[in-house]
């Protein structure tokens, strides 16, 4: 589980994130949703480290994060997975070598049980015997989908997905937002994702917050999202005609 | 101010760098790859230089040395001179300064931007120390032997060419490269070239790492790492000829 209190950032005078509090919980999908320079990736680069917090707490089963040294930081971060918006996968390596590299950095597996986790991971994201592949070669969902074995690859405990649909067909989303969710339930993960994804905010939204404008303005899941009335959620949800169909259908039920 | 910022940024990101590995093997392999990238891959173009203008400055001595006080064997001499203390120990690290730190400054650029840097970071790598420990080691440990070899080529080529266009005979050549030998110009030649390979590696790494935008920044940290490579060099050469020669 992981628990933000009362976070707040600034970038010189401009006050990104505002007293921002919530729970995400274990075993379950956690999204973070708002539009775009809302402050979802900001509140993501605070809660892994990337970015400083100006105030509150960042609690990962119970450690505060910011207030860890140096050293509690990496084991920290060791448990946790993350898949970045671009996939971020190294270019100079295969496939297999970069889902082996959280291996090799981190446990003291034999090359055979590298190899087998590898293939597992792989298989796991359905990328089975593309190992000798470099991210070069891939389309834009299967870069997703290896970045994702990556981040599975050494059995994380927290799973933070940065926009993981983005630039994807909604055939290709569908399948990176299934596979996030079999993920967290089989393996017991706490998993945040961002997005704006509609699809995927009523596919996978098991816990649900919405920024609007650095602050935290609405919570839920995906079934509150479509009775909300909250007039900003509604204007984010409801803004393609194909979702206010889909509002018009559930309020005539 | 700005070269304060710098200067501060560079010495905070060394210190980093030399911090204790997560893993000595991984960073073993990576140095092994990191020789194989600076080192091997520079073989060519180091080869051709040296060999031609080793071949040049045998064919200016010659050309210059009218005087009939001055023996033939001198353009060896000279050609041994130019070779080890300033040719193949500063200029040949000036044109490495553009091979390997345009090189360095974009590979490192490019995994900043494409957020590869955040992903080790977030794995709880130091990623300076992953990325830019290599870089150095390996500089530090093959240019030395490029610079061995940029020396011989040169030698040699001004041997072939010196013979070949009738500048000198072979004996007074080789006569002339051995006259006067002092050993410890070798050690100064030698200082020189893995100090150079130090600030080759580290502020092209420097450059790199600290790229923020696009593409267009990786391109403008290239020709940054490239150029204040270069002023960098330049100034030691300066400092470390005063402390030698001196």
């Amino acid at each position: 589980m992981i628990e933000i209190k009362n976070i707040s950032k600034s970038f010189g005078d401009r006050k990104v994130i505002d007293d921002v509090s919530f729970t995400f919980e274990q075993g379950k999908t956690n999204l973070i949703i708002g539009e775009s320079g809302s402050g979802k990736t900001t509140i993501m680069k605070l809660m892994v480290g990337l970015h400083e917090i100006d105030c509150g707490e960042i609690l990962y089963d119970g450690q505060n994060f910011p207030t860890l040294g140096v050293k509690e930081k990496q084991e920290v971060r060791k448990k946790i997975g993350m898949l970045f918006q671009g996939g971020a996968l190294f270019d100079s390596q295969t496939l297999e070598e970069n889902v082996r590299f959280p291996l090799d950095m981190f446990t003291d597996m034999t090359k055979e049980e590298k190899l087998d986790r590898v293939n597992f991971c792989l298989d796991k994201v359905q990328l089975t015997n593309r190992n000798n592949l470099y991210p070069g070669e891939l389309s834009g969902g299967m870069k997703k989908r290896a970045a994702l074995a990556r981040a599975i690859a050494n059995n994380p405990q927290y799973l933070f997905c940065d926009e993981p649909n983005s630039g994807l067909d909604p055939k290709t989303s569908i399948v990176i937002d299934n596979l996030i969710q079999s993920l967290t339930k089989e393996f017991n993960i706490t998993t945040v994702v961002i997005t704006h994804d509609m699809n995927s905010v009523v596919e996978i939204g098991e816990k649900i917050l919405y920024i609007y404008k650095g602050k935290p303005w609405w919570t839920g899941n995906s079934q509150d999202i479509l009775k909300t009335t909250n007039p900003e959620l509604v204007d984010f949800v409801f803004a393609s005609g194909f979702m206010k169909e889909v509002f018009n259908a559930v309020n005539k039920k | 101010m700005k070269l304060f910022f710098h200067l501060g940024r560079y010495f905070i990101l060394i210190k980093r760098v030399f911090s204790k590995p997560e893993k000595l093997s991984v960073y073993v392999r990576q140095i092994v790859h990191e020789i194989d990238n600076i080192g091997i891959s520079s073989l060519p173009i180091i080869a051709i230089i040296s060999f031609f203008m080793g071949g040049v400055i045998t064919i200016q001595s010659a050309f210059g040395f009218t005087s009939p006080l001055v023996p033939l064997y001198a353009v060896g001499y000279t050609a041994r001179e130019s070779m080890l203390l300033e040719f193949s120990p500063t200029i040949v690290c000036l044109i490495l300064a553009g091979k390997i730190g345009s090189n360095i400054a974009s590979e490192i650029g490019s995994m900043r931007i494409t957020e590869q840097i955040d992903a080790l970071e977030i794995m709880g790598i130091n990623s300076a120390g992953y990325l830019i420990l290599p870089k150095i080691l390996a500089g530090v440990f093959i240019m030395p032997f490029l610079i061995a070899l940029s020396m011989f080529l040169g030698i040699f080529g001004g041997y072939v060419m010196g013979i070949a266009t009738g500048a000198c005979s072979s004996y007074e050549y080789i006569f002339g490269i051995q006259a006067f030998f002092e050993p410890w110009k070798l050690y100064y030649s030698f200082t020189k070239v893995i100090t150079f390979a130090f600030l080759i590696t580290s502020i092209s790494s420097y450059f790199g790492y600290y790229t923020q935008g696009g593409a267009l920044e990786v391109g403008k940290s290239s020709t940054a790492a490239v150029v204040y490579s270069s002023i960098l060099i330049l100034i030691f050469n300066f400092l470390l000829t005063q402390l030698f020669l001196t």
